[in-house]
């Protein structure tokens, strides 16, 4: 018979997508203008491993999912106001800057800490392959090094575990291809791609279960120093990339099929 | 090359698995010597070359995609906040691990005189066994052509009721696949479209490996052709690279036309493309 899993899922926050980005210096080095008030979401590719997880843990009940989250307290709250609505989960939280300035070793040392502390230790660590904030797709492998985890895979968009916790997993590789591979046990790190289930609707049910534990996980985050490390940024610009669009309305499907064909031809 | 500064490029290609490829690239790392490190970012060194670099004692950065030396100190560029915010950087630490753009690698070593160094993959235990490589999507030939000159981006809109009220799914599929076909594109997707369950059985020639986005990849190809999708932030950030960008849209507002696309077609897409299928033979 198979075991409860204990799965463990590293992710934060970043910007909203649909918000415009603007660096500005400030005294701990680059950041971004109003970051503090900037609405935040659940890193993408995170929620992506977040959602595999709880999927994951459906099938082996008395599973449980934890949710390792680095972030500034206040801003974690809010999102988790959201998070929390989604899967059935525990948040164990540490404050501390997140963002794309700061340093991804930093930033796993933290959290490596984080797991370390929690009761038991991971069978799976899922996290996004890369963040949408410093997009360096390298603290999952970090916190595994840390870990003493010897089996990684990245960019996954499959894994099937099997009774016996053998798993297999399909990580995107070039040229819109999967490498299969099969691992005999656990623990494993997955940093997750998109995976293939859909973003679960608001439950408040479920909202409201998990926040009688986020809020005092939350309470009682360690505060951590997290900074840009060894990086000395010297610049960090937004390029220009508007274009001067034309947008043209009168034109019959046949003249538009011409011109896209012999702009695709030239 | 500056004479003071040992370079290395450690070409790692292939297929490894994590518990084999760190110890060897960290070693490879340690016994090079060297102060700076290059390595392709392709998927295997992708997956490993942080903990290697963790264990040889070295900082790492990736998705470089510039590297300059300015009065003998490496200076790199890279992108942050998924292409939106372009910076310049540099660390004092040594050993520096620097894994580049992978279309870039060869110039950024040539840029900066590297000493290529071999990597041995080292055959140490693993609970992996690697079985193979399958293509992504269950539709037979891939649709993801990296080194095709257009990329064709398909949305939602290809799955919206059409004018006569009805769902044409089969219709859309043969239009995109007829034009791939045709045309050699490479095929990108909108999350939305990936992500619907019910277009799954006739769209099955895209999977999320197609996505380009905030979630998905950012292709570099030389042209982009954008169907049935509305061009919104999340879609853009993922069309960085593509220099030439068009757009066919019911919407005259959309998100291409806010100076995203250099050209806006007005119109439906399913004509669009049929008309384009035909003129393509």
């Amino acid at each position: 018979m198979s075991k409860p899993l204990n799965i463990v899922v590293c992710g934060s926050l970043v910007p909203d997508p649909l918000q415009t980005l603007e660096p500005v210096q400030t005294p701990q080095g680059p950041g971004l203008k109003n970051e503090q008030m900037l609405p935040s979401v659940l890193d993408p590719w995170a929620a992506c491993a977040l959602y595999e997880a709880a999927a994951l843990a459906k099938t082996r009940p008395g599973s449980k999912v934890t949710l390792v989250a680095l972030g500034p307290k206040a801003k974690l709250q809010q999102l988790m106001m959201t998070v929390a609505q989604k899967v059935p989960l525990e948040l164990a939280a540490v404050n501390a800057p997140a963002g794309g300035f700061t340093d991804a070793k930093d930033t796993a040392a933290e959290l490596a800490k984080a797991i370390q502390a929690l009761p038991a230790a991971p069978d799976f660590v899922f996290g996004g392959c890369a963040s949408a904030s410093r997009d360096a797709g390298v603290t999952l492998q970090f916190v595994a090094e840390a870990l003493g985890i010897t089996e990684f895979f990245n960019a996954v968009d499959e894994l099937k575990v099997a009774d016996d916790d053998s798993f297999t997993v399909k990580e995107r590789i070039e040229g819109g291809q999967y490498l299969v591979s099969t691992c005999s046990g656990l623990p494993a790190a997955i940093g997750w791609a998109t995976g293939s289930l859909p973003e679960p609707p608001n439950n408040p049910q479920t909202g409201m279960m998990n926040m009688r534990g986020v809020m005092p996980a939350l309470m009682k985050a360690p505060a951590a120093n997290v900074g840009t490390g060894g990086i000395a940024w010297e610049k960090a610009e937004v390029p220009a990339s508007k274009r001067d669009t034309v947008v043209k309305k009168d034109m019959s499907v046949e003249d538009i099929a011409k011109e896209i064909v012999e702009w695709i031809k030239a | 090359m500056d004479q003071g500064m040992k370079i290395v490029a450690v070409n790692i290609e292939g297929n490894g698995t994590f518990a084999q490829d760190v110890p060897a690239l960290a070693e490879t790392i340690k016994a090079s010597g060297a102060e700076l490190v290059l390595l392709p970012g392709n998927s295997r060194a992708k997956r490993s070359a942080a903990a290697a670099a963790m264990r040889a004692g070295a900082e790492i950065d990736t998705n470089v995609v510039d590297l300059e030396l300015v009065d003998g100190k490496p200076v790199a560029r890279r992108w942050v906040y998924r292409q939106r915010i372009f910076t310049t950087f540099s660390r004092a630490a040594r050993p520096w691990v620097i894994v580049t753009d992978p279309s870039l690698f060869g110039e950024i070593c040539a840029k900066v005189g590297a000493e290529a160094v071999p990597f041995a993959a080292a055959s140490g235990a693993t609970r992996t066994t690697v079985n193979g490589v399958e293509n992504a999507g269950t539709g037979g030939e891939s649709t993801i052509k990296p080194d095709a000159q257009l990329l064709f981006v398909a949305g939602a809109g290809w799955t919206k009721k059409q004018a006569d009220g009805a769902l044409h799914f089969d219709e859309a599929a043969e239009t995109i696949t007829g034009f791939l076909g045709r045309s050699g594109a490479s095929l990108g997707s909108s999350k939305s479209l990936v992500d619907m369950p019910e277009a799954a059985a006739a769209f099955k020639f895209m999977s999320h490996m197609n996505q380009v986005g905030q979630t998905g990849s950012t292709p570099r190809h030389a042209k982009g052709l954008s169907t049935c999708c509305h061009g919104e932030e999340p879609h853009v950030v993922g069309w960085r690279f593509v220099n030439e960008r068009r757009a066919v849209n019911l919407d005259a507002n959309c998100g291409w036309a806010q100076g995203k696309a250099d050209v806006v077609y007005v119109a439906d897409a399913f004509a669009v493309m049929k008309k384009v299928n035909e003129l393509l033979g």
